[in-house]
């Protein structure tokens, strides 16, 4: 961060000096302020009320499940011609979200971009939670839950389940200790603070055997290193994976050799809006100004449009091609699209999820905080309803007539217990990031530290 | 699998020489506890038994029992199937009228949920200016199944002699090989079937005659194997009255539909003979030949027809 304006060396400085709209460069601060900006705070009321919607939310949801494990798959509104329905576009937006642990902690360090150092965090627990309720939510799909373990005691090694399901624990696990590898200094930090919070028996249970040597700095630099190299890899396979579980049937709207690339560019672009949406929040109820930047959101607008840029280029060969033939089983299914029962969405898709937050994005003033935080929750949901458009349409849409079957089957709509579920396994991964922001600094603390030291030296 | 085919001789010999007495044989309980301190005292009478072996024994009649369920065949010989024998199915599209006899007597002895239809009858038409007709469809017993290849657990597979099965006590229910059958013949038990009684959710589940049908897991036509091993025609075959369904083996060369007998190349090279969406690579089991010449008029069948 290049510093035009004159700054306070005085390390002890109470007031350290502030820009006219009010941010503080984080240059001025002192070891001992950061340390206490930056410890997990208590709940306020607002965290509290967020809190119990939350876990409101996932209640609701599990009775839905409750009821589905009672009655069977019948209390969904999925029947022989929609086989899936939310359950799996629901699964496909957790996987794609979850990749954006890999872009910020890895792509971006492995390029040696340093801005970002502050949101790895962020990421990185954003790609926890996401997998881990992919993971449950393709569970929930299951018509028999209980035979889960067949997977191991039969798997066969050509379906693209199976495939997924191998690339889909390895990330988790990868996920998992890039997520606590540089948690390791900060435990430390953490342990050291003088006033006792609750959580200090699992800070000492998870982080005492950190000492803080060279030796250790050492290794866990070097392992960081392994696993953001060893995760770009996996981070592919797991979306192209999950896009295959589609691309390697024959369906119209489906049967494409351009779904994997089509996959991975939206789930950047959906993972770097939900990394914005975090970032503001955090950023307000945290108080992390200082911390969090104008330039963060201006440098991560920057990257979500060239992402939304990206994706744009594989809608319009996803759309485009097929459309301009017109082959006879995919007629039906792109007209639903185009002009059909499904266009509103379709359109408000694109257009909200793609085409706005790119206009947007592409002014500066589009790149602000508050600007940036409608955007992330436009490119977010509208993702969402993105994967619905992916699963939904093309099921209705088969090579033979839909007939012989109860009315019922030629539809869909998901039922309030999809939807409860749905939403439940959501509410979940919010809750999962919340709990995690309470115990943990959600912002590295040794590492901002070091950027901090690194960065007095330079002057 | 070597030891269940043995352990199965053996239990069939024991069956047959020593008279051991079968209760209710669930999938799970062993059959040779069963029964096994029930003394039973020999009668005088004997009768003469083919052994396993191809031997010829006697056996006193005392120690015959009829058993309420014999478990047909082991579930290894099911995934393996009939040894020498490649099933066909030709369907003559000119004798249809949407009768739907095929599909009644096909639920019916299947027990299929009643929202749910294994065989289906879909009018056709394919353009403008074509004239529709009517389209009876099973599986397909593709050869190159996509419904086989996806599926994680092998709870569907292919067998030697073509078919193409499920086996209901394995299948997690994902539902992936719905997604990729291109026929949408594959239909989903959502809640317990309507149409399973108690007595016969009991029973243990066989893949070749695919009862009973269970909650949570993919069911479809199956080929009646289990008629096959009878020497009987499937179902659908037998219960169409305008003789429709010609099922037969393609080592043998011969189809039939009970009334009448072809021999399968010889139809198929007369009735120019064609495979459904072929292009697609899957190599269906299943032939159709197509609706020239036909039977009934078109608008006969609407009458049936519910949608
Ligand atoms: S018709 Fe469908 S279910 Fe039957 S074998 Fe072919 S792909 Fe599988
Ligand atoms: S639903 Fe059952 S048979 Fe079909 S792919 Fe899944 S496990 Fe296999």
């Amino acid at each position: 961060m290049e510093n035009s304006i004159s700054i306070n060396n005085d390390k002890k400085a109470a007031n350290a000096p502030t820009f006219a709209n009010g941010r503080r460069k984080p240059d001025a601060l002192t070891d001992e302020q950061i340390i206490s900006d930056l410890l997990p705070r208590k709940f306020g009321k607002l965290g509290m009320i967020w809190m119990g919607i939350l876990v409101v939310i996932c209640m609701v949801g599990v009775f839905a499940y409750f009821r589905q494990l009672k009655y069977g798959l019948v209390v969904t509104n999925m029947r022989d011609y929609a086989s899936w329905g939310i359950y799996i576009s629901n699964f496909v937006f957790f996987v794609a979200i979850s990749l954006v642990g890999s872009l910020i902690t890895a792509v971006l360090r492995l390029t040696g971009v340093h801005w970002s150092t502050p949101l790895t965090r962020i990421a990185e627990i954003i790609a926890v939670s996401a997998i881990t309720f992919a993971a449950i939510i393709i569970i929930v799909d299951m018509g028999r839950p209980e035979r889960f373990y067949n997977l191991f005691l039969f798997g066969r090694l050509q379906s693209p389940i199976i495939w997924d399901v191998t690339v889909i624990t390895t990330y988790f696990f990868i996920s998992l200790l890039l997520l606590y590898i540089p948690l390791l200094p900060d435990m430390k930090i953490l342990l050291a603070t003088k006033e006792k919070t609750k959580f200090y028996k699992l800070y000492r249970f998870m982080g005492s055997f950190w000492k803080g040597t060279h030796l250790q700095f050492r290794i866990s630099k070097k392992a960081i290193n392994i696993l953001c190299i060893a995760i770009v890899p996996v981070a592919f396979s797991i979306h192209t994976v999950t896009s295959w579980l589609f691309a390697t049937t024959y369906r119209p709207g489906w049967d494409s050799t351009n779904f994997g690339p089509y996959f991975i560019s939206g789930a950047f672009l959906v993972g770097s809006g939900a990394v914005t949406v975090a970032m503001y929040v955090f950023r307000k109820y945290y108080n992390l100004k200082n911390y969090i930047t104008y330039e963060h959101f201006d440098k991560m607008g920057k990257v979500t449009v060239m992402l939304a840029l990206l994706y744009m280029y594989f809608n319009v060969n996803e759309f485009l091609v097929p459309a301009f033939k017109m082959k006879k089983p995919e007629e039906g299914f792109l007209d639903s699209l185009f002009i059909g029962s499904f266009a509103p969405l379709f359109w408000s898709a694109i257009l909200g999820g793609m085409i706005i937050p790119i206009i947007v994005l592409l002014f500066k003033k589009g790149r602000h905080p508050f600007p940036m935080f409608i955007v992330g929750i436009m490119i977010v949901v509208g993702a969402w309803f993105k994967r619905y458009l992916i699963v939904t349409p093309t099921l209705l849409h088969p090579f033979l007539p839909m007939h012989n079957v109860p009315e019922s089957y030629k539809h869909y709509f998901p039922s309030w217990e999809e939807w409860a579920i749905a939403m439940g396994s959501l509410a979940g991964a919010l809750l999962v990031i919340t709990i995690f922001a309470r115990i943990f600094p959600i912002i590295p603390i040794q590492e901002t530290l070091i950027e901090q030291h690194e960065k007095e030296h330079h002057k | 699998m070597d030891i269940n085919n043995a352990s199965r001789k053996e239990f069939l010999a024991t069956l047959v020489t020593g008279g051991l007495v079968l209760a209710g044989c669930s999938s799970k309980k062993s059959p040779f506890e069963a029964g096994a301190d029930e003394m039973v005292k020999a009668s005088g009478e004997k009768v003469k038994l083919l052994s396993v072996d191809g031997e010829v024994i006697e056996v006193d009649k005392a120690f015959l029992k009829p058993v309420p369920q014999l478990p047909a065949i082991t579930n290894s010989e099911e995934r393996r199937g009939i040894p020498g024998k490649k099933f066909v199915m030709v369907i003559d599209l000119s004798r249809c009228k949407n009768l739907r006899k095929c599909q009644a007597a096909c639920n019916h002895m299947h027990h299929v949920h009643s929202d749910l239809n294994w065989l289906k009858v879909y009018p056709m038409n394919e353009g403008e200016h074509t004239a529709p007709y009517w389209q009876p469809t099973t599986c397909m017993h593709c050869d190159e199944p996509p419904c086989v290849k996806v599926c994680p657990v092998d709870a569907t597979f292919k067998r030697q002699d073509g078919i193409v099965l499920i086996d209901s006590d394995r299948c997690i229910g994902c539902r992936f090989c719905m997604a990729a059958c291109p026929y949408s013949i594959r239909v989903f038990n959502w809640e317990k079937p309507d149409t399973v009684s108690e007595e016969l959710c009991g029973q243990p589940y066989s893949c070749e005659t695919s009862v009973p049908q269970k909650k949570g897991t993919v069911g479809k036509c199956d080929f009646c194997p289990d008629m096959a091993r009878k020497n009987e025609l499937p179902h659908c075959v037998s219960a169409c009255p305008n003789g429709t369904f010609f099922y037969g083996d393609l080592n043998e060369d011969s189809v039939t539909n009970g009334a009448e007998t072809f021999r399968f190349s010889d139809l198929i090279k007369d009735k120019a003979g064609y495979q459904l969406m072929d292009d697609l690579g899957t190599k269906p089991s299943v032939y159709y030949l197509p609706p020239a010449a036909r039977n009934f008029p078109f608008e006969k069948g609407m009458e049936i027809d519910k949608g």
